[in-house]
């Protein structure tokens, strides 16, 4: 059973109604209510349709932040074999917000690294709810490191709502470790390619989706603050999210116009957390057509496209 | 007896900082409360003459101190597109813009500049605090850019001046994208061999803090800058508790290993000098300012302040 957002409370009713139904007609054979059930369904799945073709950007984010969405560990689990994570930044800790090791991807040997959300509470804290502390941009960085050295290639998955900010985190110096990180993913010589499957978070995210090719699930948001976080500041009022959200432009469609990203893998109707398996695939599916593409280029020949990416985004936005 | 230490320094600057404000006008230290001459504090680089506390300084007048006889080359810093999410809060981002423009008469949040310290040739970047919080959108990654680029380009140090609230959120996703995008003209300069300096001023913090200011061969800070990449208030908020005192200044980060030296604003220009050179394998540089190198400065555009620049260092002599 889904957890229900509070827009789809709507749906909710309907598909609560028609699952009663179902129970009513289990219980006393001599009633029919497959009818009734159908119909409901029937417009049940029209009010899917229409939330899910028409979510606001701050939909989005909830659908994106959805406790039940596939995390990259379900990702991992599903499109990889042979997966052996590698853990620790050598220097202080492992953190368990960063997930990543070698695997092979259709039998190819690659480098997977993700945030992982975690998806029960123990997990949630063991993974602090996929706030990366600076350890887990070091240990990307050894492990992006070790996948250049070695000719393989890197998939990163990015669903993070930032890095972590706490005392020691600051302490040890996120800053830098966000920054190495950004930097060695623009310096290694082997494809990089990057999926946001759920929340794409500020700084957080931005040194795992520094990549030759991008793509974001259909549902998935990447912003530079969270609508949350911008509202507080430029309205002054933590409750505008709603407003902020509309106006970071931060959802797959806005960031495909603005040509940050290269593809949109479309999401199942009623969002990934809907039909996981289904997501996944698609996801699967993207990733080897990102990866077919940059076949055959050479260590600098991947370098430079992945510069001048970033370098021609000094002049994007939307016309005047 | 070091005739140009003793002289020359007050001269220059006072050229500087007494056009712009009448002499009686007096400003209050925002530590000690201490009123202080605005000349006498401007003559001191906004560092209070009382308890050290270092104010805020605009790139213009950084770099009125920073160059040999104040005489620095503007380069021109491409303008990107001027509003490109359309966003709007409770005011347009357009409008945002033009009222800072007009409350610091700069054009954004960053100035690039080329000149010479110690008679050493540098290309350095200052981002101005007073423009919507020294933000960081295209602009300042334009800046960033063509800084890297005039450096490559003239083989010469590039010295950053850091100073942001953070990524500029009117310009949402492509503000972020400055971070890879900055990071891409760090190793421009690293691969072409050239050293690059960042002095990381108050406050320094966010994206900018997790990019080109955290990439540096040299980390230097002002005193007590603020330097970190989540605010205190949000890790406040994070972990309630109290933070302690003095969490994420400058002494606090030489102390965890992430610069290289703390250096009061007023010797700054003494040690940018002395580092860049022996980077460089030059011989010590003369100590003290400077006049102004010959002006056969072939760099098209003279830096519009023309008060400042044009006029010509005189002959250095006693008061
Ligand atoms: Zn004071």
């Amino acid at each position: 059973m889904t957890q229900y957002m509070d827009f789809e409370k709507p749906l909710a009713e309907i598909e609560g109604k028609a699952e009663e139904l179902r129970a009513m007609a289990r219980n006393n054979p001599e009633t029919d209510t497959s009818a009734e059930a159908a119909a409901l369904d029937a417009k049940g799945k029209a009010m899917m349709q229409d939330l899910y073709g028409s979510l606001t950007p701050w939909r989005k984010c909830l659908v994106a932040r959805h406790p039940e969405r596939p995390h990259c560990i379900d990702y991992v689990k599903r499109l990889f074999t042979d997966y052996t994570p590698l853990a620790g930044d050598r220097n202080f800790a492992d953190d368990h917000a960063v997930m990543g090791g070698l695997a092979r991807f259709n039998d190819t040997p690659v480098m997977v690294i993700g945030h992982e959300k975690g998806n029960d509470t123990k997990s949630r804290i063991e993974r602090n709810f996929g706030m990366a502390r600076p350890e887990g941009y070091r240990k990307a960085i050894r492990l992006m490191d070790l996948a250049g050295r070695f000719g393989l290639p890197v998939i990163t998955l990015v669903d993070t709502p930032g890095a972590y900010p706490g005392k020691g985190a600051e302490e040890r110096g996120q800053s830098e470790a966000i920054a190495r990180a950004t930097e060695k993913s623009l310096q290694i010589g082997t494809p990089v390619v990057s999926v946001v499957i759920g929340e794409g978070g500020s700084g957080g995210a931005v040194a795992f989706a520094t990549a030759n090719r991008l793509a974001m699930l259909e549902h998935a948001v990447y912003s530079v603050i969270s609508p949350e976080g911008c509202a507080s500041i430029l309205w002054k009022d933590a409750e505008k999210m709603r407003e902020a959200a509309e106006a970071l432009r931060l959802t797959a469609q806005d960031l495909k116009q603005l040509g940050v990203i290269d593809q949109i893998i479309p999401e199942p109707m009623g969002g990934a957390h809907r039909h996981a398996q289904d997501a996944i695939d698609a996801v699967g599916k993207a990733i080897a057509e990102m990866l077919k593409d940059l076949k055959g280029m050479d260590a600098k020949a991947l370098i430079q496209d992945r510069r001048r990416k970033f370098l021609d985004l000094g002049s994007k936005g939307l016309a005047a | 007896m070091n005739w140009i230490n003793n002289y020359v320094r007050p001269r220059i600057n006072s050229i500087f900082s007494r056009r712009e404000t009448p002499d009686n006008l007096w400003t209050k230290c925002d530590e000690c409360g201490t009123m202080l001459f605005h000349r006498e504090v401007s003559d001191n680089l906004n560092v209070c003459t009382n308890c050290g506390h270092h104010m805020n300084i605009t790139p213009r007048d950084r770099f009125a101190a920073l160059f040999d006889g104040g005489i620095f080359t503007q380069v021109t810093v491409p303008v990107p597109n001027a509003d490109p999410l359309h966003f709007r809060d409770q005011k347009k981002y357009p409008d945002r813009m033009k009222a800072a423009q007009k409350a610091t008469g700069e054009a954004e949040a960053m100035l690039v500049a080329t000149g010479e310290i110690g008679r050493t040739p540098i290309v350095a970047c200052a981002q101005d605090f007073t423009f919507m919080a020294g933000s960081m959108g295209m602009y300042v990654g334009n800046a960033i850019i063509a800084a890297a680029e005039e450096a490559v380009k003239l083989k010469r140090p590039l010295i950053l001046f850091s100073a942001a609230g953070g990524a500029r959120m009117q310009e949402g996703i492509l503000s972020l994208m400055q971070m890879p995008r900055t990071t891409v003209a760090v190793q421009m300069l690293k691969e072409a061999n050239l050293p690059y300096i960042v002095v990381l001023t108050h406050p320094t913090t966010g994206g900018v803090t997790a990019s080109y200011a955290m990439l540096g061969d040299v980390h230097i800070a002002e005193p007590n800058a603020l330097i970190c990449f989540a605010g205190p208030r949000v890790i406040e908020q994070t972990i309630r508790e109290k933070l302690p005192e003095g969490f994420q200044r400058a002494e606090y980060l030489l102390d965890h290993g992430m610069l290289d030296r703390v250096t009061p604003r007023t010797e700054m220009r003494e040690e940018l000098i002395n580092i860049t050179r022996m980077l460089l394998g030059l011989s010590p540089a003369v100590k003290g300012d400077l006049p102004a190198p010959d002006p056969v400065a072939k760099d098209p555009k003279p830096a519009p302040a023309p008060e400042k620049a044009e006029k010509p260092a005189p002959a250095p002599s006693k008061k």
